[in-house]
């Protein structure tokens, strides 16, 4: 203890150019342009990581106001400090010093989206309580001006305490050197004047305040009173001593008179909000702008609702149809570079390790690249341009058929990229059951991890032909994904029947107004999705596809090698020329095809390959199957080393390759009810140890994610077996 | 009347909430109180959920929650 305080003033003196010398906080309504503000105020000078215990990502950055540098801390979005989710939680605490390992901060830069005034100085008024020294970025201002909404600075900022107010555009960066310069003078000023507004409350709380050590902050004891049972009113409670709680249920009694409190609180916050609304703002009747007649109309039901359908039939349309020249570009490009490396190295282990292994591996699950950025491009617009939110609002009555609520359609949606953020998405619901039965139906959503195996595979088994106006390939990619969101619902319909079963979910949420997405906030984002698959295929993908190209190299069979020198020093004997060559390569082939079987992997393979073979799965498929648990695009990287090993020529593709399998007596392997089998078989199995963990800390247990892999598991060994007995 | 069978194009006042559901606090803590001015802005298929437009805020909820809000047209007296 005492040696930080040491620290800390000693920090105070130097005063460093480099370390952030305070640390504020930056809190605001979800959707005020708060990140957006945050992004322009740091750069790139942030970082990301986690709060203590959950996954909730905690953004750091470092703004610099003059000659000092700021800490500046962006929390997750809040309508006020009576926490209602996970996320605004984590922001109270924070707000507080309750958090473990932070500071209290040293100042707040509160966020006040001009168009939605109401709302936000709700929470400006419960910021301004904390003591604590207050500045304001009042954003969206051209927005405001182009609603007719016109705003009286002096008169706001008078009525806010004396805080300063700095109108800004966080897009264009209008009003930044004001904000900066007032930020940089923020950390030592004073704290505002409280506006009273509830003169009952504040008695109580000073009739307390007086009892308790100065640390307890007065916001504190009145949330202690307000909020009820909780972590904060045993706190305040035992520090009363031992009749606090009969004190604060004496006090509570006088201050709200028998109603809910929360309620009690929102009328007299609201009337005080009113009062500040009547008298600062103007608002002038604006026409209404071509883009808002848009917008109403597409907010009509039968409209609104056809419209997500074509959005998301665009979407998946795009996918493919955008990703496929560059996809071709990367796969030449790995199999130049193969075959570059090949005739320039001796033949041997170094030049199988890298064309067979590495190249093979991870170029082909690299080609991806392209649909997976497409997909996330899709989801981070919808979901930046506030149409996610509406979605939610269209699709709340056919998520209640299936006991969910129509927040859980962000999660799901989101799924179709990654599962991983899908079920981080879930923290907006607020109930736990709810909550768990979204994360067990969110992995089903066919993800882009999926898409790979399934592009893969219709491309080489499913005929290029059109069924009436629809293309048959597309046709089936729509049906794997139409058969994940059926398991996903029936799943989350099952759980609340049985284990979740309890109170039907309810469904309130602020829809955000259509907003052009920040091209900027959009590509930072992009551009972190594609790091984080590039980052897996380079360490996670590459090391499975040396592990998997070692164990099909070793052990090199004598027997096999000495065999097949025997056999080309006899052909060479009997034949010549062209014929000759193609002899010797029949040779090599049968050759590397016997050593692969006599591998390690061989081996394992044929191990296991009793368990798959009722689903009509040789060796081959079942090792990579296998291989695929921890991450199921390396499926991919798998087939290709497998099949890379043992075939006549570079040249031919993956897909090619996978036609001309076959079974020693001679019949396909991959015929159309195995193939079927193992594309529903990788619509329903959890392989991926990305989304076990991720389920794990936010259920908080390891319950659910056993379950969920066990479940998943077995029903995509069921569907697979059923679709390969009855098809053939 | 009731929040949950407003006409489009009317402007209505909230008269008094019946706040014994802890949604319905939550929904005030959003802004639905007494005093705040509402309008119907839209409804999904099948008219539920509703959507308000709330001092230029978008707000929705369903009907089963919408009840809870007695209303008035803002011109009306009383």
């Amino acid at each position: 203890m005492a040696k930080s305080s040491v620290i800390g003033v000693a920090v105070d003196q130097i005063k460093t150019r480099q370390h952030p010398s305070a640390s504020i906080v930056v809190v605001g309504n979800p959707n005020s342009g708060k990140s957006t503000l945050f992004n322009r105020l740091t750069g790139l000078r942030q970082k990301t990581g986690n709060y203590p215990g959950v996954t909730v990502e905690r953004h750091v950055g470092v703004a610099r106001a003059g000659d000092i540098s700021l800490e500046l801390v962006d929390l997750p979005g809040t309508f006020a400090l009576s926490a209602h989710s996970l996320e605004e939680r984590i922001a109270v605490d924070v707000i507080l010093g309750r958090m473990p390992g932070m500071a209290r901060p040293a100042g707040i830069l509160v966020v006040l989206d001009a168009t939605h005034l109401y709302q936000g100085l709700y929470l400006t008024q419960q910021l301004l309580e904390l003591g604590l020294p207050v500045l304001i970025a009042l954003t969206m201002t051209d927005a405001a001006e182009a609603e007719g909404i016109r705003i009286d600075l002096p008169a706001l900022e008078q009525r806010l305490g004396g805080v300063t107010v700095c109108p800004v555009v966080a897009t264009t960066g209008r009003g930044l050197d004001r904000l900066r310069e007032a930020l940089g003078r923020l950390a030592g000023a004073a704290a505002p004047d409280v506006p009273e507004f509830w003169p009952a409350l504040s008695a109580a709380a000073g009739e307390l305040a007086r009892d308790l050590p100065d640390a307890v902050t007065r916001t504190e004891i009145e949330r202690a009173l307000v909020d009820g049972p909780g972590e904060l009113e045993t706190h305040v409670a035992g520090l009363l001593g031992a009749d606090g709680h009969r004190r604060l249920d004496e006090l509570r009694a006088r201050v709200f008179r028998g109603r809910p409190s929360l309620a009690e609180e929102a009328r007299h916050r609201y009337t005080w909000v009113r009062e500040v609304m009547d008298e600062v703002v103007q608002r002038a009747p604006v026409l209404m702008s071509w883009s808002s007649r848009i917008i109403a109309w597409l907010n009509r039901p039968v409209p609104g609702t056809i419209g997500l359908f074509v959005v998301m039939a665009v979407v998946f349309q795009a996918v493919f149809a955008w990703a496929t020249p560059m996809m071709d570009a990367i796969d030449a490009g790995a199999r130049a570079l193969g075959s570059l490396i090949g005739a320039a190295l001796p033949e041997g282990m170094l030049a199988s390790l890298l064309v067979d292994g590495i190249i093979a591996g991870v170029g082909s699950v690299v080609v991806f690249l392209p649909q997976i950025l497409i997909l996330f491009l899709f989801i981070i617009v919808l979901e930046d341009s506030g149409y996610l939110a509406r979605a939610a609002y269209l699709m709340d009555r056919a998520m209640r058929s299936v006991g969910l609520s129509g927040q859980s359609i962000i999660p799901m949606i989101s799924s179709f990229a990654c599962a991983v953020p899908g079920i981080m998405a879930t923290r907006v619901i607020p109930n736990r059951r709810d909550r768990i039965a979204t994360i067990l139906a969110a992995p089903f959503m066919t993800c882009s991890a999926r898409l790979p195996v399934y592009a893969l595979l219709i491309a080489a088994f499913v005929p290029q032909q059109t069924a009436g106006f629809f293309n048959l390939q597309g046709l089936v990619l729509f049906g794997l994904y139409m058969l994940g969101i059926a398991a996903g619902l029936l799943t989350a319909l099952l759980l609340r029947r049985t284990a979740l079963h309890g109170p039907k979910p309810t469904f309130a949420l602020m829809l955000p107004e259509f907003r052009k997405p920040n091209l900027r906030t959009v590509l930072i984002q992009l551009w972190g999705r594609a790091r984080v698959f590039l980052y897996r295929a380079g360490t996670v993908i590459f090391s499975v596809a040396v592990i998997i190209w070692a164990l099909a190299y070793f052990p090199q069979s004598e027997e096999v090698a000495g065999e097949l020198a025997a056999q080309r020093d006899r052909a060479a004997v009997t034949l010549s020329g062209e014929a000759l060559d193609l002899a010797v390569q029949r040779l090599e082939n049968e050759a590397a095809a016997a050593q692969l079987e006599q591998s390690a992997l061989g081996r394992a393979g044929k191990f296991i390959e009793p368990l798959f073979r009722p689903l009509g799965w040789d060796w081959k498929i079942s090792s990579a199957v296998i291989a695929g648990f921890p991450a199921r695009e390396v499926v991919i990287a798998v087939l290709g080393t497998v099949y890379a090993v043992g075939d006549e020529a570079d040249e031919a593709t993956l897909s090619s390759r996978l036609r001309n399998a076959k079974w020693p007596d001679g019949r396909p392997v991959f015929t159309l009810p195995m193939v079927i089998g193992l594309l529903i078989f990788y619509a329903f199995c959890l392989q991926c140890v990305a989304t076990l963990a991720v389920m794990r800390r936010e259920t908080n247990s390891l319950r659910w994610p056993l379950f969920a892999w066990a479940y998943m598991t077995t029903l995509g060994y069921l569907g697979a077996l059923a679709a390969y007995q009855l098809g053939s | 009347m009731t929040l949950a069978s407003l006409e489009r194009g009317i402007r209505y006042v909230i008269a008094s909430v019946d706040c014994a559901d802890p949604v319905v606090q939550r929904l005030m803590v959003l802004g639905l109180v007494e005093g705040a001015e509402v309008e119907l802005a839209s409804s999904a298929i099948g008219g539920d959920p509703l959507e308000f437009r709330m001092f230029g805020n978008a707000i929705s909820l369903r009907r089963e929650h919408a009840r809870y809000f007695t209303v008035r047209p803002v011109d009306s007296i009383g």
